[in-house]
């Protein structure tokens, strides 16, 4: 067998590694109050900061009756790493996010914030709460376990199999995970938001339900122009 | 079944290099043989990935574009592929678009929306189905409530690219013509 012919299949199985198509159905505790969370409203707005996921366009779009924003935060830290700007992540979520205040019905941050430094989270959960509209709702999930226990860094795509089941399929990542974040920290983190649930999964991650009251509506303000 | 040697005729400001032509039209025919007609098997157009067109395109007939588009295509009962080379700046109106190249602006289709492996959108998606493979870029908001047209209720477009000015270049896909 030739060089090239074995370097390409090994590429292949790392690629197929990644794709984890046949990941088993992991039980989600939260989604479901997620889209509960949603409300009576005819075409709620849905902002999801994950990589896109064309089943998930699906079922939030046909079957939740969503309008869908997709702002894949993933790449944004990947292309900062790989330019050596990590420390401008903070400062680049500032602009990051061009809907109006008060906009969004409910966002999915899926795991994003375990990649992120105390300043850059803190600052994309400064804008998450702006546009968030009151009674709207935000998904995240923590990651409990030592980042430094995984071989290789990977973000996470999350598959939405049905409203009590996600698959997760991991993906290669530029950065890793940075230290797992305490309960009280991520309720100080994304306040003036409120943690409605708060689920430990036997896998370690945390899924967190958070609700904007009604009282901590931001006053509105042109939104900042957006870095595309 | 149409000549292709007058299925565009750009009016003024054509940007389309020298030299270029549409993929299934050779410079020195008039019109495509039976034999290529029958291959295709229905009307197909092909935009070639030497030819940039600055300006409206309109057709009624399905198109693939392996070229560069900037401004404004409407296919609206039609069919529209975006080939691998293929790179648009310009609001798409469609029946139906599949999209293995680049595309930056907004798009509406009134059955289906298809970004492929290696394909891109950025912008903003209005269709009743939205189909996006694993491998596929995607930027933007995807409405599959509403129907294709309507303009969002207190919410501007996105300005994805700065159209270009119609009259500069009005690029026409003629209608068939009648045999």
């Amino acid at each position: 067998m030739a060089f090239s012919d074995l370097f390409a299949r090994l590429r292949k199985d790392e690629d197929d590694a990644d794709a984890g198509a046949d990941s088993p159905a992991q039980p989600t505790k939260v989604l479901a109050r997620f889209l509960a969370g949603l409300g009576t409203r005819q075409q709620p707005v849905l902002l999801d900061l994950g990589p896109v996921v064309g089943s998930n366009v699906t079922f939030f779009g046909e079957e939740v009756g969503c309008k869908i924003l997709v702002e894949d935060l993933s790449k944004d830290i990947d292309r900062h790493v790989s330019q050596a700007k990590v420390g401008d992540l903070p400062a680049f979520f500032d602009t990051r996010f061009p809907q109006e205040s008060e906009s969004i019905d409910g966002i999915l941050c899926w795991d994003i914030f375990d990649y992120l430094e105390r300043a850059a989270a803190e600052r994309l959960s400064r804008q998450l709460t702006r546009v968030l509209r009151p009674d709207g709702v935000l998904l995240a999930f923590f990651s409990t376990a030592d980042p430094r226990s995984a071989i290789r860094p990977s973000y996470t795509r999350h598959v939405v199999i049905d409203r009590d089941h996600l698959r997760y399929r991991p993906y290669k990542a530029a950065r890793a995970k940075q230290r797992p974040l305490l309960n009280r920290d991520i309720q100080r983190l994304l306040e003036p938001l409120r943690i409605t649930e708060n689920v430990l999964l036997k896998t370690n991650l945390r899924e967190v339900l958070f609700r904007k009251p009604a009282a901590a509506s931001v006053a509105p303000s042109a939104a900042p122009q957006a870095d595309r | 079944m149409w000549k292709r040697d007058e299925a565009v005729k750009p009016t003024s400001g054509q940007s389309t290099p020298p030299g270029s032509a549409f993929q299934s039209q050779p410079a020195s025919t008039s019109a495509p043989s039976p034999e290529a007609r029958q291959q295709s098997g229905r009307d197909v157009v092909n935009i070639g990935k030497s030819v940039v067109i600055k300006g409206e395109l309109n057709g009624s007939e399905d198109l693939t574009i392996e070229g560069q588009v900037e401004g404004k295509i409407e296919l609206k009962d039609h069919v529209l592929t975006i080939g691998a080379n293929g790179k648009i700046k310009a609001h798409v109106f469609a029946k139906s678009l599949i999209v293995l190249g680049e595309v930056n602006g907004n798009v509406t289709a009134s059955e289906k929306v298809e970004i492929r492996d290696g394909g891109s959108v950025d912008g903003d998606i209005i269709s009743p189905r939205v189909a996006i493979a694993e491998g596929a870029h995607f930027r933007g908001s995807v409405d599959m409530q509403r129907k294709s047209g309507q303009p969002v209720q207190g919410q501007q477009p996105r300005p994805a690219t700065q159209p270009a000015p119609q009259a500069q270049t009005a690029v026409q896909i003629a209608q068939p013509v009648a045999r």
